[in-house]
């Protein structure tokens, strides 16, 4: 066994190694593109933190990325892999905005109208997901991807025909909704969403305790790690996993109207922004901790947010994020795999349940 | 035969070939029980990387070896962390999918709208005569008639040789495969690299002869999930993932088709939609029973001769870690 | 080719599962291999056939050190080769392909060659192959066929068979043994049989080496007697079963002609009551019928004809969770498949069964858990994955589990793959219950087991059922006869 000192040193070291090398390797990319790293990650600071109103736009990325954070990890418990987690935004989304255009009523009714009705959208969409999962055996990892698509279709088909600008579109977005429609900014120099920031908190107290102290999420968890056992012992599965479906389609619909209803003041093609995207990078890393999840999604929305200013201010393209973003959670999970190769003693991190490709069924009782 | 006819049909053989190669190679590695999820974004970078050196080198040769490269060395993260490191194969094939996505991205930011080197075409000399299919099939650049050859020579080696038997083996049932002296990871490694190649090549068939050049975003996004559905329509193998291509081809020269006829009146946009409609629906039946129930009521020396071809399970042991001893 | 084994040591961690066993077998000789689970007789099979390396020890062939190889394809160039319970082949491919795969082919192997070997070596044992059938379609039998047929093919000179007439028809068995004494006689092979069916042993074989708890306790030659044989492998009698009931005995579950559709095999037309205080045995080969009906008794498979009646309520087409609901348990083969839930503690699993609201209380949950750990003599603490249990402890968990007082408790193989003090303590708890008015409804392939505990036992054998109205009746040699599907009473055997 090794001494205490040395095993402290080597968690430590596994956890900053895949960071420092992480940002070893975009340094080194940034120069094959002709920059100076340091002027990027100046640009990145600067993009994040110069004023409030930066700092509101991280925070702003956080609001959807924790959200949809917090609703895979639900699925990650059942032992599903929520890609359509992007759709299901864009779709909570298109709902939203529906009740911005075309509903008529003062603000404190429109707006939770709004909110309640982009969760029935993206808890639609995520059932669609379920139930092609479920009764028809396709894997949901295939249902996610084509659903992201057709969302996406469906989104741009609305923003360049029904719903375009009275003035003519550009197919780039639709007509800004009133004013009643948005979301109220805690202030100018801080343009940030309360009630937002007041969901996110909501979510994450609520699934956290929901995941540890009911039923639901006992059971969930046994789905997640043996749906045949699970059946046996009396557990639901195939409902289970549309709840979890279900909620994460909640979630991820609130993230997406978030965006529309606020950063956009319109519908915009790919609203989900790859927020969804990344949330699944989240939750890859941290596994199935709500807290660590929402921290972790701060950390990268530091960098999403940092990183529009990249084009402003050096002409390189905003994929940077993700290229760091990518490393960062590849040479993550690359680390857990020596770390457990050479310290057998030491104690793993929970991981999202490992899921194959190939179909699979959750089985009914024949 | 309609000379339009016969240059969409063109079209549609010219199109699904990237899809073809990608298919195949994802098949020999999925037979060897290994999941590469990160096509996507290894076509992507593949594709751009492949560009850039051949711009760079003015040779499409060198552009193809380097697109090659790039799908394989993606493939051997996916093998050496799913196999040496106990990783899931599903999470780190995604990770790589988006990272590569995004590489290809940033890389490529100043390569994009310049044209560059492209596949000459080669027509066939005598085959190429024939009517109406010498037209289409013969016609071509290169790396179409390398597919054909590909989907060949891999349903050759997986049903008829003796590696075909290990390389099925191993993805089937590896302790078995283990008891015989069959060297199972390494056979993994080979498969998953190889197939990474093949993947890589795909991504050079966009960017040197299909679309020619690299754009953002790239023209092929999406692509890499269609050719990981096909590989499952396909039931692994060869000769549905060329069906499978296909068809998706096919769909998508039907959409351009609609699309410019002036008599119907669908929204460009809603056809975009069509290929994954399609994905879904292939995936139901497959994954549904009907191929099966196909087979059944087949009379039964077809039934014999159509098993293989028919069947439509998945490598038994596809996405599991072989642990020797 | 004679073989030789010296003073063969192996641990696994505490467990010293062969200790200083020497062992010779000549050539052209059938030598079995007895003891009971856990005595060490598939270890030392799987050092021998180099499927693991021993920790000491040597083995000698034809009078010469054997090269140590260490791995299977090794063993079998050495010319030894082991017939595993499961054999290892591929249920994807045809008969041909797996019997082609190993061998020595060119890159391009010729079917033709290969479909001539397979035949001229299965006719000469007696078997019927049929090269292009997958092996998915083949019963066990056939596959462990196949497999012999392989290694003869492969040149092996010594062969080890491992339990292999677990899941065979009588006739089946009939043919291996001939098989296996041709090859004897007239190929100077030795032969090992591991085994824990006395019955087998005495037909076939010459010599007898018996294994207790990882040591050699005995060799005999044959004829010997079922007794001798016995004590050797025990050490001491087996206590007889008091069958009592504590209750008025009502019907616990009738099944009113049903028809039950399986993948293979359907039964149709079956009907069967049970009673409170009653065991039966369910026996028969796999796919034969036996599990349709045990998987109907619990709503995980819905008659397409018929009735079933639970305790006087009418479950004809209810579903699994209505029969969990209507006091009826389930216990399945695989324990860790469908069962248990690995990476779950034993507090969650026992969580799962008994918190019905909405919130889970975790401090009662674990008070329960503790309470039935002391119960159940369950060797681990609440907050241990269960994955971390033995098997024998992995039972116990999963009878914890099953409510106390069911009215009838449905268990596939309850005591597979358990050492012998675990499958006795099982059986305690399910004659207490059953003591206390629980039905028990079990299947095995043990045939020992059917006959000592049932009060009952269904034979099924290719959707047919017959019912051995009383097991004290019957014996081993008759029970084997209805697997068989020899279903006539006088037979020419």
């Amino acid at each position: 066994m090794n001494p205490p000192s040395n095993r402290t040193a080597l968690t430590v070291g596994f956890a900053l190694l895949p960071i420092i090398v992480s940002l070893v390797i975009t340094a080194v990319l940034v120069l094959a593109v002709g920059s100076n790293p340091i002027d990027v990650l100046v640009a990145v600071a600067e993009g994040a933190f110069r004023n409030s109103n930066s700092f509101a736009g991280v925070v702003n990325f956080w609001i959807p990325l924790a959200l949809c954070s917090i609703g895979l990890i639900v699925t990650f418990t059942a032992g599903l892999w929520n890609i359509g987690v992007e759709g299901q935004m864009i779709v909570g989304a298109v709902f939203a905005s529906w009740a911005a255009l075309f509903v008529d009523l003062p603000a404190p009714l429109l707006i939770p109208l709004e909110i309640v009705l982009a969760m029935i959208g993206g808890g639609l969409w995520a059932a669609l997901v379920g139930f092609l999962k479920t009764r028809l055996g396709v894997h949901e990892i295939f249902g996610g991807v084509a659903l992201n698509a057709l969302a996406n279709v469906w989104s741009i088909y609305l923003i360049s025909g029904p719903w375009a600008p009275p003035t003519g579109g550009t197919a780039q977005a639709t007509a800004p909704f009133k004013d009643s429609a948005l979301l109220p900014p805690l202030s100018s120099e801080f343009p940030v969403s309360l009630l937002a920031l007041i969901l996110v908190a909501a979510a994450l107290v609520i699934v956290t305790f929901a995941l540890r102290g009911t039923r639901w999420g006992l059971q969930l968890k046994a789905t997640g790690k043996n749906s045949k056992s699970a059946l046996l012992l009396g557990v639901p599965t195939l409902q289970s996993a549309m709840t979890a479906f279900i909620v994460c389609g909640m979630l991820a619909g609130i993230g997406g109207a978030y965006r529309v209803l606020f950063t956009y003041a319109s519908l915009r093609p790919l609203a989900s922004g790859g927020i969804g995207f990344l949330a699944l990078l989240v939750v890859l890393l941290v596994g199935l901790r709500p807290m660590f999840a929402v921290m972790i999604a701060f950390t990268f929305a530091v960098i999403l947010g940092g990183s529009t200013r990249l084009k402003v201010a050096l002409q390189l393209d905003q994929s940077l994020a993700g290229v760091l973003q990518g490393f960062i959670v590849l040479l993550v999970l690359l680390s857990n795999g020596l770390r457990q190769r050479f310290t057998p003693s030491a104690v793993e991190p929970p991981t999202p349940i490992t899921a194959t490709v190939e179909v699979q069924r959750i089985q009914p009782p024949v | 035969m309609d000379d339009n006819l016969i240059n969409i049909l063109n079209s549609v053989v010219a199109n699904a070939t990237p899809l073809v190669i990608a298919g195949i190679g994802e098949t020999i590695t999925e037979r060897a029980g290994v999941v590469n999820l990160s096509l996507d974004g290894s076509l992507a970078l593949a594709a751009m990387i492949g560009f850039v050196t051949a711009l760079t080198t003015q040779s499409v040769i060198l552009g193809m070896i380097a697109a090659m490269i790039a799908g394989a060395l993606i493939a051997l993260i996916i093998a050496v962390a799913g196999i040496e490191l106990r990783q899931d194969q599903v999470a780190v094939g995604f990770v790589l999918t988006l990272l590569a996505a995004d590489l290809a991205q940033f890389l490529g930011q100043n390569y994009t709208r310049i044209p560059g080197p492209t596949l000459p075409y080669v027509p066939i000399p005598v085959l190429r005569d024939i009517p109406v299919v010498g037209e289409i099939f013969f016609n071509h650049e290169p790396l179409v008639y390398l597919s054909y050859a590909l989907i060949f020579v891999t349903w050759y080696a997986l049903f008829h040789t003796r590696s075909g038997l290990a390389h099925r083996a191993v993805g089937e049932r590896p302790a078995a495969a283990f008891a015989r002296g069959t060297n199972v990871n390494r056979l993994r490694y080979f498969y998953t690299i190889l197939g990474g190649a093949l993947v890589g090549l795909a991504g050079a068939a966009y960017s040197l002869a299909v679309k020619p050049g690299w754009s953002t975003p790239p023209v092929m996004r999406g692509d890499g999930w269609i050719a990981l559905a096909i590989v499952i329509f396909a039931g692994w193998h060869p000769f549905r993932v060329v069906l499978g291509a296909y068809l998706f081809a096919g769909l998508r020269s039907l959409a351009s088709a609609i699309q410019r006829s002036p008599d119907i009146q669908i929204p460009l946009v809603l056809l975009n939609g069509l290929p994954w409609l399609l994905m879904i629906i292939t995936l139901v039946l497959v994954s549904g029973g009907a191929v099966e129930r196909l087979l059944n009521i087949m009379p039964r020396p077809l039934q014999k001769a159509m098993r293989t071809v028919l069947r439509s399970d998945p490598p038994a042991a596809l996405g599991t870690r072989f642990d020797e001893g | 080719m004679d073989i030789e084994l010296k003073h063969i040591h192996k641990r696994f961690g505490a467990v010293h599962a062969n200790n200083d066993i020497s062992l010779k077998v000549s050539a052209g000789h059938i030598v079995a291999v007895l003891g009971e689970n856990g005595a060490g007789k598939s270890t030392l099979m799987k050092i021998l056939s180099g499927y693991q390396p021993a920790d000491s020890g040597e083995i000698w062939l034809d009078g010469k050190s054997a090269a140590s190889y260490r791995t299977p394809q090794g063993a079998i160039s050495a010319g030894i080769g082991m017939l595993q319970q499961d054999p290892l082949d591929i249920p994807a491919f045809t008969v041909l392909e797996n019997f082609v795969y190993g061998q020595n082919t060119g890159f391009l192997f010729s079917p033709r060659k290969w479909r001539e070997r397979l035949k001229s070596i299965s006719a000469r044992l007696g078997f019927e192959l049929d090269s292009d059938q997958p092996i998915a379609h083949l019963s066990i039998g056939q596959r462990q066929q196949l497999e012999i047929v392989r290694l003869l093919s492969m040149g092996v000179r010594t062969l080890i068979l491992d339990e292999p007439t677990t899941g065979i028809s009588a006739e089946q068995k009939l043919v291996l043994f001939k098989a296996l004494r041709e090859l004897a006689m007239h190929d100077h092979m030795s032969i090992l049989l591991v085994s824990h069916k006395l019955e087998d042993v005495i037909a076939l074989c010459d010599s007898v080496v018996v294994l207790r708890g990882g040591r050699l306790v005995g060799k005999l030659q044959m004829p010997a007697t079922t007794d001798e044989l016995v004590r050797l492998m025990f050490g001491q009698e087996l206590a007889p079963h008091a069958h009592e009931c504590l209750i008025n005995p009502k019907i616990a579950i009738n099944l009113d002609n049903v028809t039950l559709k399986g993948k293979r095999v359907t039964v149709e037309n079956f009907s069967m009551k049970i009673r409170s205080c009653e065991v039966i045995g369910l026996a028969g080969l796999e796919e034969s019928g036996q599990d349709l009906i045990l998987r109907a008794c619990v709503g995980l498979i819905k008659a397409t004809r018929g009735q079933i009646t639970v305790n006087g309520t009418d479950m004809t087409g209810k579903s699994y969770r209505d029969f969990l609901a209507g006091n009826v348990a389930f216990g399945a083969a695989g324990r860790l498949e469908e069962g248990l839930i690995a990476g779950l503690t034993l507090t969650e699993h026992i969580a799962l069964t008994t918190e019905n609201k909405t919130l889970v209380d975790w401090a009662r949950a674990t008070l329960v858990t503790d309470h039935k750990i002391k119960q159940y003599n369950v060797r681990g603490r609440p907050d241990s994955p269960i994955e971390t249990l033995s098997g024998g402890n992995q039972q116990r968990l999963l009878m914890a589990l099953m409510p106390d007082n069911p009215v009838l408790m449905a268990l596939e193989q309850p005591t597979r793959g358990l050492d012998v003090d675990s499958a006795r303590w099982i059986w305690q708890q399910l004659l207490e219950r059953r003591a206390h008015g629980t039905a028990i409804l079990f299947s095995s392939p043990d045939l020992d087991e059917l006959v000592t505990y049932s009060d009952r036992i269904f034979v099924a054998y290719a959707g047919r059922i017959v019912e051995i109205p009383d097991a004290t009746q019957t014996n081993i040699d008759e029970l084997g006869r209805l697997i068989g599907g020899n279903f006539e009473k006088e037979s020419a055997l």
